[in-house]
């Protein structure tokens, strides 16, 4: 009797410790929870930080080639122009036709009396001409025009001064940064992207070993005899449970490794997204997400509990990854301003917590406390339903 | 010591198992003996605690399986029907985790996992994982699971499906071993000749009830065939001509 129950660890730890090593040893859990996990998705941010504020940069510093039709009628205006980056392209006839047809992007006219207007102190008249339905034409056209008004509004101060009147009486209002608007709304989509991307790490690590574990357990017939020991299911269920945890935490916990280097290599301030991956970050996430990992192991158990095989078993989880997206899709579609009940919902709680350390915003510690509970709460939850579907008879017997 | 009384079990309309009773005691080696389909593999999981019975009793060295299903547990080793290994853990480890299961403190778990690997003679296989076993290997790594915790009685669900003959004279070399040190031994089967070599008592299963029990020689009396097979096929028969009546 004695030898039944005296030293050895409790089966929990016993079960953690098996399916650890087990998964250890196997070159796809390996590569899913270490390597793709943690990987693929900073990667694939880094690459698309990379492509949009790199296009941004570059249209920025660009020569903008424009077609001048009437150059002649404004040598000042044009000269002005160019110093700023305009490279002037000579005229076209029909520009209109030009233009509908895509043979040219924007085209400047100058009318005639340009010159006349300018010197009598009228608003002298120019055309852009574009089409505005054209996405990529868009920015070049809003450079071109902040252009030319920059140069409108200087010439307008100096007449000012000239007749003794201080420029400031006719700018009752400044708009300042007007051309950042474009690169900050890219970079929010971005940024909604990114919560989504450390619980996609979490997943992906965690997914193997939740189907190996459970599917993949019933598919080998190895259920059957595990379930003969004397060990209470709950027990082995839980061991189950955090060894999928581990791997799921391991694989976030190089994501944010990751995203931290990702962070260094980001241009900084001029990319103008306004984000924040430091060692903050990395150390408040880490913590904010254990609550969610556990869930997200359990979630993963009871799923792939459901399947017969493993191959069911993944096709299951394939799809749940997808659930996550919802909280990033819905805060991209309809920005949350943060509230408290957003603090609550598991998921959603964490992700907006995360987006908040990214902004560098300071943590609502009731907020994430508060989650960090409803989520432990949810996962015990799951975890009922999915120890009532171990002791039915149903799970235990592969047939 | 086993004890099964009356027990009953239906799978939706399906009555798999319909009053089965018997004992199995120490010191002897017990055959269920049947067709397939029968009801023995549904009776066993009922007696190793996997199942609940709708109706009947499991005792086993006087603990209720239902009432303390854990205390029945430790005092079986079970083969079961399924009998599938860890293909990325070594057959050592393999037993090691059972042996863990069941609470052996480290160093009783290495001097039982060495006896029995000695006496399975699988020591050369210990070390190795059991991702390319043959069927022989699996189930010696299996029985070796199964015995990790010295069990007072053992359960062996058709031990010698796909072994082929030197594995299965091993294996009944092993059973009798067992039974000689005192131990309850009861197997499944749907072979006669498995019975007729290893068992000193018989319970002839068919459409889930008991249609005979007893030595083999008493089953050969009771049928009037002087051939343990042709006894098995009456009794079989007659039972199957009751089931239809």
């Amino acid at each position: 009797m004695s030898a039944h129950r005296a030293g050895g660890a409790g089966p929990t730890a016993v079960v953690f410790a098996k399916e650890c090593r087990e998964s250890l040893r196997d070159r796809r859990v390996l590569l899913n929870a270490l390597v793709l996990g943690p990987l693929l998705t900073p990667l694939l941010f880094l690459l698309l930080i990379q492509l949009v504020v790199g296009r941004e940069l570059e249209k920025a510093e660009q020569p903008l080639p424009v077609a001048v039709i009437g150059a002649q009628h404004a040598p000042n205006l044009v000269a002005a122009l160019r110093q700023m980056g305009l490279e002037q392209r000579p005229p076209v006839d029909d520009p209109e036709a030009a233009v509908r047809e895509q043979r040219q992007d924007i085209v400047l006219r100058i009318a005639p009396q340009f010159a006349e207007d300018w010197r009598a102190g009228r608003p002298a008249q120019v055309e852009l001409l574009y089409d505005s339905s054209r996405q990529e034409v868009r920015g070049e056209v809003e450079r071109l025009q902040s252009m030319i008004e920059g140069y409108s509004s200087r010439t307008g101060a100096l007449r000012l001064l000239a007749r003794g009147i201080a420029p400031s009486v006719a700018q009752p209002v400044i708009v300042a940064s007007r051309d950042l608007a474009t690169p900050e709304a890219r970079g929010a989509v971005l940024l909604g992207m990114l919560p989504y991307f450390l619980v996609l790490s979490a997943l992906i690590g965690g997914m193997w070993l939740a189907i190996d574990s459970t599917a993949g357990e019933r598919e080998r017939q190895s259920l059957e005899p595990l379930l003969v020991n004397p060990v209470g299911r709950g027990q082995i269920l839980l061991g189950k449970m955090l060894a999928t945890a581990a791997f799921s935490m391991a694989s976030l916990f190089l994501g944010l490794l990751a995203f931290y280097a990702v962070g260094r290599l980001l241009p900084g301030d001029e990319s103008g997204l306004g984000l924040t991956i430091g060692l903050r970050f990395v150390l408040w996430a880490l913590p904010v997400m254990v609550p969610l990992v556990l869930l997200i192991a359990i979630a993963q158990i009871w799923v792939a509990s459901y399947a017969r095989s493993f191959r069911e078993a993944q096709t299951y989880l394939s799809l749940a990854q997808l659930v996550p997206l919802i909280p990033s899709i819905m805060m991209m579609v309809v920005p949350l301003r943060p509230a408290a009940w957003n603090a609550a919902i598991p998921l959603l709680g964490q992700q907006v917590t995360i987006l908040g350390l990214l902004r560098g915003e300071p943590v609502d510690a009731a907020g994430v406390a508060i989650g960090a509970l409803v989520t432990l709460g949810a996962a015990a939850a799951v975890f009922g339903l999915t120890l009532r579907l171990y002791r039915s008879e149903r799970v235990a017997i592969y047939s | 010591m086993i004890e099964v009384e009356d027990l009953w079990k239906a799978f939706g309309p399906v009555q798999a198992v319909a009053g089965v009773s018997f004992a199995a005691r120490d010191g002897q080696i017990t055959g269920l003996l049947g067709p397939n389909g029968a009801g023995k593999t549904t009776s066993l999981r009922m007696l190793y605690t996997l199942m609940r019975p709708d109706r009947g009793r499991v005792a086993v060295d006087g603990f209720d399986a239902a009432a303390q299903p854990t205390e029945v547990r430790r005092r079986l080793g079970v083969l079961p029907d399924a009998r599938g290994l860890y293909r990325r853990l070594t057959a050592r480890e393999n037993i090691e985790y059972f042996g863990r299961l069941h609470g052996l403190d480290e160093a009783r778990l290495d001097e039982h996992c060495s006896a029995l690997l000695r006496r399975l003679q699988m020591e050369d296989l210990a070390g190795r994982r059991t991702e390319g076993f043959s069927q022989g290997e699996r189930v010696k790594t299996a029985i070796a699971r199964a015995l990790v915790h010295d069990p007072r009685n053992v359960v062996l669900d058709e031990p010698a499906n796909g072994l082929d003959i030197m594995a299965t004279r091993g294996l009944r070399d092993l059973l009798r071993a067992l039974r000689d040190e005192g131990r309850c031994v009861l197997l499944s089967t749907h072979i006669m000749q498995e019975v007729a070599a290893l068992c000193d008592r018989i319970v002839i299963i068919a459409h889930g009830r008991v249609v005979a029990e007893g030595t083999p020689d008493e089953l050969r009396e009771r049928s009037g065939q002087p051939n343990l097979e042709d006894a098995f096929v009456r009794i079989i028969g007659a039972a199957a001509l009751g089931a239809s009546a």
